[in-house]
């Protein structure tokens, strides 16, 4: 090993499988990630397929209670950890180092590790399916005492996964924050970098700030299960509300996580398409900054029901309406941006463009329930499901194809079918507003979340959110059709496909070296 | 500039991309077989059906995870010992172990953060304090008390008999760690100043300090569970109490392990008066367990 490792002189890849074992380069590590993450986002969308099948009609169609249940958690966990997180892990392998005019990862080793061990969480997670009393069956939040007490026992494998994830999680973050703050190439002061850069920057610390915290929960729901502890036993005087505190401690700023990344795409593509340089950079930072504060003190939300302390509940309601504030900073920033600009309407610039008006409807539905009275109205209806799905799926899951349609011709060389690309995003933007948007209304009327059944009232709205809902899906393989053939061939890809495209990822040829700025380039 | 000055300013200039390596996929497998078979074992413990299979997996990816940390660590060493490595390299370490710890710390936070909610916020209202109060409905008579003696339901959470006395073993291991804390940091100055037998003398203090914490531990949790009445099931003290000293005791356990793994490699010679990063993260890391323990005998042991 060693030996090897001594070369100094840059190669191209290895031949064969053992190259994407072996490997430490991060575009290869990047891509696998990208590959992993659209694998769980079929799988994850599978599941919210068989979902929306029982929910077509009312009544008990073609899965078992138990089932659905199993289904509605599975969907959320692989979605969170196995499809969103990892597509932007994968993004900031590929783009970060080529932003910061790096010629790598901080710790490329570490990095293969961090990868690597995903695929096998995820065997472990989706293993439980298959096992005695069935999967996780209690919500991806897991709630106690549904995961102590009535949990199955393939709870314990779900916990040491959900560690895998987080161990990886943790390591990816540390990597992000070492190769920012120490590979920068001269010139490129902080102020300088790439939004996409900066909100990163800032993801990396909220993981490694509530990712033990999740790995503390679980751990006292094993300990509570295996081991007689009462953390969540109010007998042994705990608290089955201490789980939930603990729960959104991390669960509220793993939102964020989610979706600061798609800001900083956003923030890359819509100044290339509006040809004007993004309005109002610093305070774009300052105000992904804040809302990063902000996440930290805002988890009770999630709990005004439960029963807490009132001045609980006002603290809170208002802790969470701030972040209206620097969110609404970076709206109008976008908008700004684009007013007055020469725009085209390229792929990327749609789905950005469907990212700002989407997730501005998803953050006033989040307004609405940050209302801490009219929440007990919302609270576990399917305005909540309404409300998040705006801003993962137009949100988090856009911003992710936005920088793929952006980034592919940087990635592959070449250019991809820009007439199918179009099929797939108003395919996308109206099969996703098809099934969400009636959530809000039947979850209003008072419809329950994570229930296979449902009264006879909100049967038009649910048939319309399935087909909405498979078409949305279906959708998704023309993506993995357009993506594998841009990967096979088309049109040659110059340095800099978009005409106002600023940045070190567009100085160098596409498709990208394998090795970038082995030397820093000077940045002015 | 010579040829070799220039081929020197290169070196600096260039940041040390390793090619491929073996380690990270030995590491998975590994974490992934401990993971199932410690998994198995706390299944079939819980089922009450005895099944040797989970210690076998477990064992086996314990195995795989030791040799992955000689082998990666190992290549690491040797890239850092043969001059690969340069000024930014060492930064890329520093700010990955410094993060490292803060993850360690969030860790620790949750923990603390459930001690301080059941104490002031869950136990309070059990005992009916405040509007939410309920248990005169569940377990009339209830009354609430820090630390909890009589747990809400006894018949299934028998409450302990005693406490530990701060004053006498915790207190002991609060001057142990401490002091290993300082023999530490003279350990370090030793190192700087090119005093290497001092070096190991401090060393090897520090190590035999952190040896007898861990003893006074282990007798303390004996005498815990034989005489106090005090276990993981006595309700929510005991649970508080043994995660929080437990996870604390595992990471000096693995503190000191990295001291040792120092211990030797000053014994070989390696590291030098201004380049020894290795040595300076197992201290900053012992130090970190230090911080812990003072905050553990604060709000476990006396308040």
């Amino acid at each position: 090993m060693s030996d090897h490792a001594i070369d100094h002189e840059h190669h191209g890849p290895a031949k064969g499988l053992m190259r994407w074992v072996l490997t430490t380069n991060h575009k290869d590590i990047g891509s696998m990630y990208m590959w992993f993450s659209f694998a769980m986002f079929l799988l994850g969308g599978s599941m919210a397929m068989v979902i929306r099948a029982e929910l077509f009609q009312p009544g008990l169609q073609i899965v078992k209670p138990e089932f659905f249940n199993q289904m509605t958690t599975m969907h959320g966990l692989i979605m969170v950890f196995g499809a969103v997180m990892p597509a932007f892990v994968g993004l900031a392998n590929w783009m970060i180092p080529m932003m910061i005019g790096a010629p790598d990862m901080a710790l490329p080793r570490m990095n293969n590790w961090s990868f690597w061990i995903l695929p096998f969480a995820f065997t472990l997670l989706i293993s439980t399916l298959f096992m005695e009393g069935g999967g996780p069956n209690f919500g991806w939040t897991f709630y106690a005492p549904l995961s102590t007490d009535y949990a199955p026992p393939s709870t314990t494998f779900f916990v040491l996964s959900i560690h895998m994830m987080g161990v990886s999680s943790i390591m990816g973050a540390i990597n992000v924050i070492a190769t920012i703050l120490n590979l920068r190439a001269p010139g490129m002061t902080l102020m300088k970098m790439p939004l996409f850069v900066w909100t990163w920057l800032i993801t990396a610390y909220l993981l490694i700030a509530v990712m033990p915290v999740l790995a503390g929960a679980v751990t006292m729901v094993l300990m509570d299960i295996h081991f007689g502890t009462s953390f969540f036993n109010a007998g042994g005087g705990g608290d089955p509300v201490l789980f939930q505190h603990v729960f959104w401690f991390f669960g509220h700023p793993e939102v964020y996580i989610m979706i600061l990344p798609a800001f900083g795409i956003i923030s890359a593509i819509i100044p290339t398409f509006s040809r004007k340089p993004l309005f109002g950079y610093t305070s774009m930072v300052y105000a992904v900054a804040s809302i990063a504060f902000l996440s930290f003190i805002v988890w009770a939300h999630h709990m005004f029901t439960v029963g807490i302390p009132l001045v609980g509940e006002v603290f809170f309601m208002y802790a969470t309406m701030l972040i209206a504030v620097p969110t609404g900073v970076k709206v109008f920033n976008w908008v700004a941006t684009m007013f007055k600009g020469s725009l085209t309407f390229e792929t990327p610039m749609l789905f950005s463009i469907a990212f700002v008006v989407l997730f501005t409807i998803g953050g006033f539905s989040g307004l609405m329930l940050s209302i801490a009275p009219a929440d007990f109205q919302y609270h576990d209806t399917y305005f909540v499901v309404a409300h998040f799905h705006y801003v993962l799926v137009p949100g988090a899951i856009f911003a992710i194809f936005a920088g793929v349609y952006y980034w592919l011709p940087k990635w592959t060389g070449h250019m991809y079918d820009t007439a199918l690309s179009k099929v797939h995003f108003w395919m996308s933007f109206i099969g996703m507003n098809l099934t969400f948007f009636p959530m809000h209304f039947v979850g209003l009327a008072g419809m329950p979340r994570r229930i296979p059944d449902y009264n006879l009232q909100f049967a038009d709205f649910n048939m319309v959110a399935s087909i909405g809902g498979f078409m949305f899906g279906a959708t998704q393989l023309l993506f993995l059709f357009i993506v594998i053939k841009c990967v096979k061939g088309g049109p040659k890809a110059e340095a800099s496909p978009w005409e106002g495209a600023h940045g070190l990822e567009w100085v160098v040829p596409s498709p990208a070296p394998y090795h970038t700025f082995t030397t820093p380039p000077e940045v002015k | 500039m010579t040829t070799d000055a220039a081929k020197k300013k290169e070196d600096e200039d260039t940041y040390y991309v390793p090619a491929q390596s073996k380690w990270p996929i030995i590491a998975t497998v590994g974490l992934f077989l401990t993971m199932v078979g410690a998994g198995m074992m706390m299944n079939s413990m819980s089922a009450k059906a005895p099944d040797a299979t989970g210690h076998y997996v477990f064992f086996a990816g314990s195995l795989i995870m030791a040799y992955m940390l000689f082998g990666w660590f190992g290549d690491v060493i040797r890239e850092s010992r043969s001059g690969l490595y340069s000024a930014q390299m060492d930064r890329s370490f520093r700010w990955g172990m410094g993060w490292f710890i803060f993850s360690e710390v969030m860790f620790f936070s949750a923990f603390f953060g459930a001690l301080f909610f059941v104490r002031y916020f869950a136990v309070p209202w059990l005992g009916g304090e405040g509007d939410k109060g309920v248990s005169h409905i569940l377990w009339p008579g209830f009354e609430a008390q820090w630390p909890l003696m009589t747990n809400p339901d006894p018949e299934t959470f028998k409450g302990p008999a005693q406490l530990v006395n701060p004053w006498t073993l915790p207190l002991i291991n609060t001057m142990l760690l401490v002091t290993s804390s300082i023999t530490c940091t003279k350990a370090h100055h030793a190192l700087i100043g090119n005093n290497r037998d001092a070096t190991k003398t401090w060393l090897a203090v520090t190590l035999v300090l952190g040896f007898v914490f861990l003893v006074v531990q282990g007798y303390e949790y004996y005498h815990a569970y034989h005489e106090l009445g005090l276990t993981l099931n006595s309700g929510i003290y005991g649970s508080t109490f043994f995660m929080l000293t437990g996870f604390h005791g595992a990471h000096v356990t693995l503190g000191a392990i990295m001291l040792l793994v120092m211990f030797i490699r000053i014994r070989r010679g390696h590291f030098t008066a201004n380049n020894h990063f290795g040595f300076e993260a197992a201290a900053w890391y012992w130090h970190f367990v230090d911080v812990v323990w003072i905050g553990l005998f604060l709000f476990v042991y006396i308040l």
